[in-house]
């Protein structure tokens, strides 16, 4: 993430490289490597069936082994890189642009708007996220779309929470004061003054979000409520191999692994950056 | 502090009325009706007609949402639109196994964590601080899913120490060593889900009051570290700490759904599942609004104590 990178300079050369980032860059660098040209590489597509033995071990099927269809585990999961991260990516866009301009704006605006988003913003966060998901799935159906803007719109809860308190906090700061009485537009105050003030926290934010939408889209597949078979999704093939452990498969674990591996990365990362700005990764992450 | 108290519970019923009403409202958000978009295109008028006879569509909205709050009331939710059966039968039959699969968890899980928490302040900057810090952020970033899958692979398979699929239909009756064998496994993996927050919330907590001046006058005089944090900082530190807990037994209620899916435990969680892929609305409305409920009052009881444990608000001047 472009959060690493731009570390401020004051702060003592032992933090600057820690192990624990160095190995969060290796794992994340490796899986948005894999992202790109996995699918490139992959010896099969993800739906073919390579042979017809279910769960044929790893080695002699493949380099992974075989699914409970027969298809090959180590291709399926270089597709599922690209669609769990894809999709993570997606969702989090959407729900960063939407929580920042939305929380910008409540921060900017007069008492009763604020007051307005903020208790809508409220309501929302008063559900478990998941809970919530489901209950909007069960109305509207499980399509992928309505997935996506389902979780990215639960997930901007909280970057509105987070990007209005860090405009309110800014905006009444002294330089904003004297753009204000510079005559100033609104707009340009908010790009040129406090928009450059939060980056920071809202690269960090990024990180985090980005874990959760791994984490909840996942989930869902898993829940067999995301990502619809026969896609390659890496809580698709959790869910449909699960069965194979009790045959003493790893088929279901390889995704898993991939999905807890990835998240594990980012969030180094993210608490090496949160570690420098004096805050704790594991807050943020409940939420 | 007494009126502190009240505005909260106030509060507190304020977010449960509004969330009920958003639940009964997703409904709503249907361009068509809820029994169009179930029945789906090849419904024909007759089994509409009999759909929206059951639901009562033909009565204004606000009449159906009072309707509802009074059946949620009274338990009388009407049958389930995926099968004839009664909603309120299916969640009883399945609450139990919910219940206890979190209950339980919490009951490991809390003073574990506050013990690893406590260790990590003790032992600060520590190589055991250390170690505990990069453990529960790796345990707060990994699914349930992969926790739960690793250990049935390690435990289940590769060792043979523990059944990998459990029969949980049996278990009502089961006596408890039964039980608690065939839980083990789930219980420790939503165990790990809620464990390191609160470990690493504890350990904040207790290293916030340590910074104080009364806390550095008890190192003066001359009391051991392990002295100072049991004796002077942690009373203090109560608040945050216990906060932390009812917000993690608050997160039990998603972590279950999933951890119920893995193990295939007929709990609540399993039943939303399904009933969402069913589109069995009305399940999902009674279940969903049961969670949510549990989840705000957990929220509730985390800042209620939080109120009640500060010596601050306790005596105001």
């Amino acid at each position: 993430m472009s959060a690493a990178s731009q570390a401020p300079s004051e702060t003592d050369l032992k933090t600057r490289f820690t192990p624990s980032l160095i190995i969060g860059l290796v794992i994340v660098g490796f899986w948005l490597l894999v992202a790109l040209f996995g699918p490139a590489l992959a010896p099969h597509l993800e739906s073919d069936i390579v042979t017809d033995m279910s769960y044929a071990p790893a080695g002699e099927v493949g380099l992974l082994g075989s699914d409970y269809l027969g298809r090959d585990v180590f291709s399926r999961l270089l597709y599922g890189a690209r669609m769990t991260m894809g999709l993570a990516l997606l969702v989090t866009l959407l729900s960063f642009s939407l929580g920042v301009i939305l929380g910008f704006i409540a921060a900017i605006s007069g008492r009763w708007i604020d007051g307005l988003m903020s208790r809508i913003n409220d309501a929302l966060m008063a559900f478990p996220s998941i809970i919530l998901a489901l209950i909007v799935m069960s109305a509207l159906g499980t399509s992928l779309m309505i997935m996506i803007v389902t979780v990215a719109i639960i997930d901007s809860t909280r970057v509105f929470r987070l990007s209005r308190a860090l405009a309110m906090d800014i905006s009444v700061m002294d330089f904003v004061d004297v753009a204000r009485s510079r005559g100033e537009s609104l707009w340009w105050i908010t790009v040129r003054e406090i928009l450059p003030n939060t980056l920071a926290p809202l690269a960090a934010e990024f990180g985090i979000r980005f874990t959760f939408a791994i984490l909840f889209i996942s989930a869902l597949s898993f829940l067999g409520l995301g990502v619809q078979p026969p896609a390659a999704d890496w809580g698709v093939m959790v869910k449909e191999n699960l069965q194979g452990l009790l045959f003493g498969s790893a088929a279901a674990l390889m995704p898993a692994a991939a999905v807890a591996s990835l998240t594990v990365g980012v969030n180094l990362i993210v608490d090496w950056f949160l570690r420098r700005m004096g805050g704790d990764v594991s807050q943020e992450l409940m939420n | 502090m007494g009126r502190l108290l009240i505005r909260r519970i106030l509060l507190g019923i304020v977010v449960t009325w509004v969330v009920s009403m958003m639940i009964f409202a997703a409904t709503e958000l249907l361009p068509g009706d809820v029994c169009h978009a179930v029945l789906g295109q090849g419904a024909t008028e007759k089994s509409l007609e009999s759909c929206r006879e059951r639901l009562q569509l033909n009565q204004p909205m606000h009449t159906r949402y009072l309707q509802w709050l009074g059946r949620l009331a009274t338990g009388e939710l009407g049958t389930s639109l995926a099968n004839d059966l009664q909603i309120s039968d299916q969640i009883g039959a399945r609450a139990w196994n919910t219940v206890r699969l979190a209950a339980l968890t919490a009951l490991i899980a809390v003073p574990l964590a506050v013990l690893l928490g406590l260790i990590a302040a003790i032992r600060a900057d520590s190589s055991v601080d250390r170690g505990i810090s990069i453990g529960t952020l790796c345990f707060i970033s990994v699914p349930e899913f992969f926790t739960g899958v690793l250990l049935v692979y390690i435990l289940a398979v590769q060792l043979r120490w523990m059944p990998a699929v459990a029969n949980y239909r049996d278990l009502t009756r089961g006596d408890f060593l039964e039980v608690i064998e065939a839980l083990a496994l789930p219980i420790a993996t939503l165990t790990f889900a809620v464990l390191a927050h609160m470990t690493r919330m504890t350990r904040t907590a207790v290293l916030n009051v340590m910074s104080s001046p009364y806390i550095e006058q008890a190192i003066l005089k001359g009391a051991s570290r392990s002295r100072v944090i049991i004796r002077h900082a942690l009373p203090n530190a109560v608040a945050p700490i216990v906060n932390v807990i009812a917000l993690n037994l608050a997160y039990l209620v998603s972590g279950v759904v999933v951890v119920e899916a893995i193990f295939r435990i007929p709990g609540l969680g399993t039943l939303m599942v399904e009933s969402v892929i069913y589109r069995d609305i009305p399940t999902v409305q009674a279940i969903g609004m049961l969670f949510c409920v549990t989840y705000v009052g957990f929220n509730l009881i985390a800042d209620v104590m939080a109120i009640i444990a500060n010596p601050r608000l306790r005596h105001p001047r």
